[in-house]
């Protein structure tokens, strides 16, 4: 059976990078498919690889990580300062991170318009699972 | 009058020791894209000695490899290089994927374990390294996450960033894709294992350097 568990942006807000980066470990190692609100910053992504290479093991043999956002509109400056004052007020929740266990997540498949979502075919059932977001 | 000949001076000495001081080069990108290949053929042109061992087997540089005092020079100029070589940077690493190339079970697990301790490795250089040429497999699709976390970060450390799009004397490889992937960097494709557009690369890194 395949879980998928969505993390809101508030269960996140009050965690720092470390912790952030062991919770949502926690339950991709549960072999659940974390889809959380927002997106992680380059330095927790690279933080949540190497976490990731720490607990490689037999039954844990990594990630499969995309991220996706909204593309940095080139709109006039006033819409421009109020998405970034709206980001200094509530955080930054745009974008959504997909975090799956290797074991289960085959490959995520991302071209500029969309993304794909390979899970690894159970062993009496050939089937491939797709979800795809536009 | 004096202020501008004060500037003038000062970048003149800025201009000066920024020529012969020897730059951090940094080779980052997947596993197999050709990182250490580039290395080599960089060393090889300058030095006359290899960085280190290449294969088909992915992971094959488990540990940075740096060498110093590569002496590039380019229409008249010359820099000097420390060109840091590290392991390809991956979310997995499963030691069954190095058993299908042949390799005993302790085997595999000892490369499996080494490669988990390279990826780590290569991510506490980030901040370590003063310019980045990130390797991408032309051939292969550019929209990965590691890539796209590899280039985040760069950014975020305000480090210059030239995209290399590796081998271009595969029939898939597509040099337009990769560009499009990455409007806001240049990207040179080239054949590193050929030697392939190796002049365009020097160009394109000098252009990078002087930035």
């Amino acid at each position: 059976m395949l879980t998928l568990q969505y993390v809101q942006y508030a269960d996140l807000e009050n965690m720092n990078s470390s912790q952030k980066i062991k919770h949502l470990l926690s339950i991709v190692e549960e072999g659940k498919i974390v889809l959380m609100q927002g997106r992680l910053t380059p330095e927790e992504e690279t933080g949540l690889i190497k976490e990731t290479m720490i607990r490689i093991k037999k039954a844990f043999k990594g990630i499969q990580l995309c991220t996706i956002y909204p593309a940095e509109s080139s709109g006039h400056l006033f819409g421009k300062m109020r998405k970034e004052l709206a980001k200094i007020l509530v955080g930054n929740q745009e974008g959504l991170t997909i975090i799956g266990p290797d074991s289960i997540v085959k490959e995520i498949r991302r071209d500029p318009s969309k993304i794909q979502l390979l899970t690894i075919d159970a062993p009496n059932k050939p089937s491939k699972k797709r979800r795809s977001r536009k | 009058m004096i202020r501008i000949i004060r500037d003038f001076i000062k970048r003149m000495i800025h201009q000066l020791f920024q020529t012969k001081k020897k730059i951090k080069l940094g080779f980052y990108g997947p596993p197999n894209a050709g990182k250490t290949t580039l290395a080599n053929r960089i060393s090889k042109d300058w030095l006359g000695e290899e960085v280190g061992s290449v294969s088909k087997i992915p992971h094959e540089t488990r540990s940075v490899s740096v060498k110093e005092a590569v002496v590039i020079k380019h229409k008249g100029k010359e820099m000097g290089f420390t060109l840091v070589d590290t392991p390809g940077i991956a979310t997995k690493i499963d030691y069954e994927e190095f058993m299908k190339f042949k390799m005993k079970e302790t085997e595999a697990k000892k490369r499996a374990k080494e490669a988990t301790e390279g990826v780590i490795e290569a991510i506490k250089w980030l901040d370590d390294v003063d310019c980045v040429c990130v390797v991408l497999d032309s051939a292969e699709n550019p929209y990965s996450q590691v890539n796209i976390t590899i280039i985040g970060n760069l950014a975020a450390r305000d480090i210059p960033v030239l995209i290399v799009a590796n081998k271009i004397d595969l029939k898939r490889s597509n040099i337009k894709k990769v560009e499009a992937a990455f409007p806001q960097y240049e990207v040179v494709g080239i054949s590193a294992m050929k030697g392939k557009n190796m002049e365009e690369f020097y160009e394109s890194l000098f252009r990078l350097i002087k930035k």
